[in-house]
């Protein structure tokens, strides 16, 4: 036998080759078995069904603890399409009432992996949602002819008021950002939408318990993970008491309707709000259950807007309802006292500028000032602050400031704060926006005249109008507003207590308060003189460049304890007298009275009626 | 087993590798048992599961090792060819007869019983093979036709088997070419398959980032080339002065292009490698022309079939291979991720395997191929189940076990005495290496899927009962060897 001792060492080349491959597997093996864990969260996935179990969402009541949103419940249809055998389509579709249109649509829909990314046809998916207790009951009764399906109970939104749609907000299944943002939700979870749905939903969704399951490959349910030692039950979510008044905010929409604009009450004492109005507004229980996303598209193209909270997210000028807050500076910043007297010849004349006024006594002191809502006192007044060449400002700019900087101490010009979503800041100018438009020391207070009566560049949403009010009634302080009042098991935040207080004196408040009583008594506000409460208010005529003037009023009352101080803004209304102190007047009686007294039952029926929707511009139809 | 006298070489029988293979078939029936686990139905004998039927085929597979122990040794080498033809005659009969099963028509059915005579085919053909070069006063590389001799044995079964569509099978016995290899086959031939392997992954993978105008795989295999010139020039040609021209000359107009790149005009890249690969090649045949040629003349040939490889792989890679083995090859080479059909597999046995952890979730505890998320995990994908339920531990010491077959097979193969012994027991370490290297490999996803089995593991009498013939055929005549009356 020859040996060919030099092909012998070949040998050490295949040993080689295959000791090189082996150790290539086991740096392999260890690279995904001990270094790489995606793998096991993979598996753990794959092969544990972790179903939720849905907690009972918070239930939300108004300050008097009546029911205001709870829950009702709703039945998915869910398949696993792997496991669905032909059935009688048909049959199906008339004992849930739908067209044999509408269900094919369903199951392309399904399919379709950019409307639904997480198909697989070996896992539950959601066929129909929100089906009716009734259809469900039919359906119950035939699913044995359907095997591969099955129904889930979920757990839908049900109202006991058809009011405060804006405030409640309303819930809707989580979009991918929502699950992106918070690790909490998955896919087919609910989740808060606008209002407080929204703002308090960490409170309101309560905590998913999940049990696990072991399923296998086909997504079939072997039994439950170690007898369901790792289950976890759901948490219910908490219940919320709001600070509204449903009834009042109930009649506060009754009275708005057919007009644009806002209502907005506050517990001057706490900074409860008691109702939150914007008009037109819809009801909460359209966007509900199956026919949401019908309906949320037509609230969404409706050229009125029901979805936007003019409450706090518009931004109206706030006219003469603007001249108490400019009054409080002024005395503040001792510029005038209430002596203070200045003429008005039929308006502010100066400098060839003219701004209008209308007839009353002159010259005249503050008090009757607001009494008749006199622009020229406040025009004077502002130029009194802004071009006195001796005063302590050195300019006009830095006097501006000052007196913005008031403002934004009385609430204006910044988001107040308020516990729900979309809060606009509505907007103060500041010597900088002047000094851009009109260029460094190139403007006076001629130039910016307007702002003395709440108009020009000065914005406020009725949030903040109303704060301002409740500001005045409570003589120099607020609490933030707020429309959750408690939550339950849960300790209100510091903000809903915590007092601001605007660096203006107590005593300039009281004679500020003085002048709005006047103005009810024998003033701009006759109309809301009622006879055992005393209201103090202001009404606003706030010209706009889009049409007729918006109709403003904010008041508070009782004068000497007040229990509620509110705003009222109806767009393209008229004068202030019209709309704006009816509707304040009706619903400072409706909350303190609880009804409205028989000898104003015609102002009342006249705002119920009326429509200013024809003057807003907006062509509906 | 008794009669001492009669089968006294029953003591030169390679107990180590017998020790080995029980460890192996022990372990392949728990996980058998383990992979087909039902969590309602848990007997690990009942005959109706896999892991029943397989505890049997066990049984037949270690009768069969005890007749083929009991078998004259020189048995095997005088009826080799005998053994060889009539394998091939039931493979031609198979590719008619068999039924369509998943596609395959590589199934013989008597019966109850089915078996794959492609399975078969293995040790007959590894007889055969060594019956070819014990012959007298063969050598490989002394004449073409005894390398042709050689290659017909390989290259027919192959055939066969591929026209029963068992593609995976056929390609085990190009194992066999690691022995041609062992007894003289140029080491250049394994160069050039790896080198065409290389070339193939760079080409497919590398499609898209542009380099010069031309997909960076091309690149890359062109810059392969210009290495492989100056390489073969050093170690192979031994012509150190032309190989410093030649590396001179890449360098230099690497630079210039390069240089020219920043400048603003960048060359085309078929143009540049092109020309300069030409330019070398035309170098190196004139220098041929001057002195000893051989040599040189393969140095370009090498050169210009690697480049004439490289366009060629496109067109085999969507003509010739079926869509999907070109799925798999993608999946394989992190081109697609394509989780749902061709990369469902591999992506369920890495979840699988990944999720055992260092120590492996425990016997019958693993959640992946308990609840079949692992498709064929009793067959092809048995090494799943090892993965998860023994983690990492586990899992390389099965790889361990059969490195050590492996070398234990090549060290009892560098003992024997005869040619035929040798290049039997290197055919069967060969056949080991090929399965073992693409079914974890595959498995653990750096192979394409290629559906072989795990030996003496995966589920299946065929599979078990060749490897068993294949390695009791080798022990019988390896004990023999030191019993000289029984050979």
């Amino acid at each position: 036998m020859r040996k060919d001792y030099k092909l012998e060492k070949r040998k050490y080349v295949i040993a080689s080759f295959i000791i090189i491959i082996v150790a290539i597997y086991i740096v392999r093996l260890f690279n995904l078995q001990v270094m790489d864990s995606r793998y096991k969260d993979s598996a753990d996935s794959n092969a544990f069904l972790k179903k939720a179990i849905y907690p009972s969402r918070g239930i939300i009541y108004d300050r008097n603890g009546k029911v205001v949103v709870y829950n009702q419940p709703a039945y998915d249809v869910m398949m696993i399409p792997r496991d669905v055998t032909p059935f009688d389509t048909l049959d199906f579709c008339r004992t849930i009432d739908i067209t044999p249109e509408q269900l094919r649509k369903r199951f392309a829909d399904m399919k379709d992996r950019r409307l639904n990314p997480g198909y697989s046809s070996y896992t539950p998916q959601k066929l129909i949602t929100h089906l009716s207790a009734e259809d469900y009951g039919r359906l119950q009764e035939k699913m044995y002819r359907y095997p591969g399906f099955f129904i889930q109970k979920r757990i839908l939104r049900e109202y006991g008021y058809t009011a405060a749609a804006n405030v409640l907000g309303n819930i809707r299944e989580v979009s991918k950002t929502d699950i992106d943002r918070d690790p909490y939700y998955a896919s087919g979870d609910y989740t808060g939408d606008l209002g407080i749905e929204r703002s308090y939903e960490p409170y309101l969704r309560g905590q998913k318990g999940a049990e696990i399951l072991i399923r296998d490959a086909r997504g079939q349910i072997q039994g439950r993970y170690e007898n369901g030692a790792h289950d976890r039950p759901a948490i219910s979510g908490r219940n919320l008491k709001m600070s509204i008044d449903i009834e009042l905010q109930q009649y506060a929409e009754s009275l708005m309707v057919n007009k644009i604009g806002a209502v907005v009450a506050i517990e001057p004492s706490t900074g409860e709000i008691l109702a939150l109005v914007s008009s037109p507004t819809y009801d909460p229980s359209l966007l509900v259950g199956r026919k949401r996303g019908e309906n949320y598209k037509t609230l969404v193209a409706d050229k009125l807007k029901p979805l936007f909270d003019r409450a706090l997210m518009g931004a109206y000028p706030p006219g003469s309802t603007f001249k108490p807050a400019n009054g409080l500076i002024l005395l503040e910043e001792n510029i005038i006292q209430p002596t203070t007297t200045y003429p008005c010849y039929h308006g502010f004349i100066n400098g060839g500028l003219k701004v209008g006024c209308h007839g009353h006594g002159s010259p005249l002191p503050l008090l009757p000032a607001l009494q008749t809502s006199c622009n020229a006192y406040f025009c004077w007044g502002l130029k009194g602050m802004i071009d006195n060449r001796r005063s302590k400002y050195g300019s006009a700019a830095e006097a501006f400031e000052v007196w913005k900087r008031h403002l934004v101490e009385l609430g204006y010009g910044y988001r107040l704060g308020v516990d729900l979503p979309g809060e606009s800041r509505g907007f103060i100018p500041n010597a900088a926006f002047y000094n851009k438009v009109y260029g460094e020391n190139r403007w006076s207070a001629n130039t910016i005249i307007s702002v003395a009566i709440g108009q020009g560049e000065i914005l406020a949403t009725p949030l903040q109008i109303a704060n301002l009010c409740a500001t005045i009634a409570n003589r120099g302080w607020f609490i933030t507003p707020h429309v959750v009042k408690e939550i339950e098991d849960t300790v209100m935040p510091a903000e809903t207590v915590e007092r601001h207080t605007p660096d203006i004196r107590r005593e300039h408040f009281m004679s500020v308060a003085e002048g709005m009583r006047m103005a009810v008594t024998g003033g701009t506000c006759h109309l809301a003189n009622l006879p055992d409460i005393e209201v103090a208010g202001k009404t606003g005529t706030a010209q706009n460049p889009h049409g007729k003037d918006h109709s403003a009023f904010i008041g508070f009352a009782p004068y000497n304890d007040p229990k509620i101080a509110v705003c009222v803004y109806v767009e393209n209304a008229g004068y202030g007298a019209t709309y704006g102190v009816p509707i304040g007047s009706l619903v400072i009686e409706k909350y303190l009275k609880g009804r409205i007294a028989d000898n104003r039952k015609y102002l009342e029926e006249r705002m119920l009626t009326s429509n200013t929707i024809i003057y807003s511009g907006v062509k509906k139809w | 087993m008794e009669s001492k006298s009669g089968n006294s070489y029953f003591r030169y029988v390679d107990w180590f590798t017998v020790v080995i293979y029980l460890l192996l078939v022990i372990a392949g029936v728990f996980s058998v048992y383990a992979a087909s686990y039902d969590f309602d139905n848990a007997n690990i004998l009942d005959f109706d599961e896999f892991s029943g039927k397989q505890v049997r085929w066990i049984f037949f597979a270690l009768g069969l090792a005890l007749m083929l122990l009991l078998i004259d040794a020189r048995m095997y080498e005088t009826y080799a060819f005998p053994v060889y033809v009539a394998v091939l005659i039931i493979m031609v009969v198979t590719i008619f007869v068999a039924p369509d099963i998943k596609g395959s028509r590589s199934w013989l059915v008597f019966g109850p019983l089915r078996f794959q005579p492609a399975e078969f085919g293995k040790f007959a053909t590894a007889l055969a093979l060594a019956k070819l070069f014990s012959a007298y006063g063969f050598k490989l590389n002394d004449s073409v036709s005894n390398y042709l001799r050689a290659l017909a044995i390989i290259i027919i079964p192959i055939i066969l088997i591929l026209a029963q569509k068992e593609t995976g099978s056929a390609l085990a016995y190009l194992a066999l070419f690691f022995v041609l290899y062992r007894e003289g086959m140029s080491g250049l031939t394994l160069l050039a398959a790896l080198l065409a392997v290389v070339i193939f992954v760079l080409a497919i993978k590398y499609s898209t980032p542009l380099l010069m105008g031309i997909p960076l795989g091309q690149a890359l295999v062109y810059m392969i080339v210009m290495g492989l010139i100056v390489a073969m020039l050093l170690f192979y040609a031994r012509r150190m002065l032309l190989a410093r021209n030649v590396m001179i000359w890449f360098a230099g107009t690497a630079l210039i292009a390069t240089v020219s790149h920043f400048c603003g005009y960048t060359v085309n890249g078929t143009v540049y490698f092109g020309v300069t690969i030409g330019i070398a090649c035309i170098y190196m045949l004139l220098n041929a022309i001057k002195g000893p040629a051989h040599k040189l003349v393969v140095t370009s040939c090498a050169a210009v079939l690697s480049i004439a490889f490289l366009f060629s792989v496109n067109y085999a890679f969507t003509s010739v291979l079926q869509p999907h083995q070109q799925q798999r090859i993608k999946v394989t080479l992190g081109l697609e991720e394509d989780l749902l059909n061709a990369g469902y597999n591999v992506n369920q046995s890495k979840i699988a395997i990944g999720s055992g952890g260092f120590t492996g979730k425990g016997y019958l505890n693993g959640t992946q191929t308990k609840l079949k998320y692992v498709p064929e995990q009793h067959t092809d994908f048995i090494f799943c189940t090892i993965g998860e339920e023994k983690g990492f531990v586990g899992s390389t010491a099965v790889l361990l076990l059969f490195l050590a077959m492996i070398l234990r097979i090549m060290h009892i193969a560098e003992r024997q005495p005869t040619t035929f012994a040798r290049v039997y027991a290197y055919s069967v370490a060969s056949y080991l290496i090929f399965h073992i290297a693409v079914n974890i490999g595959m498995v653990i996803g750096l192979c394409p899927v290629i559906g072989i089995p795990l030996p003496f593991f995966s589920y299946g009498g065929s599979s078990l009962w060749s490897f068993t013939i294949l390695l009791f055929i080798l022990l019988r005549i390896d004990a023999a060897r030191r019993s000289h009356h029984n050979y």
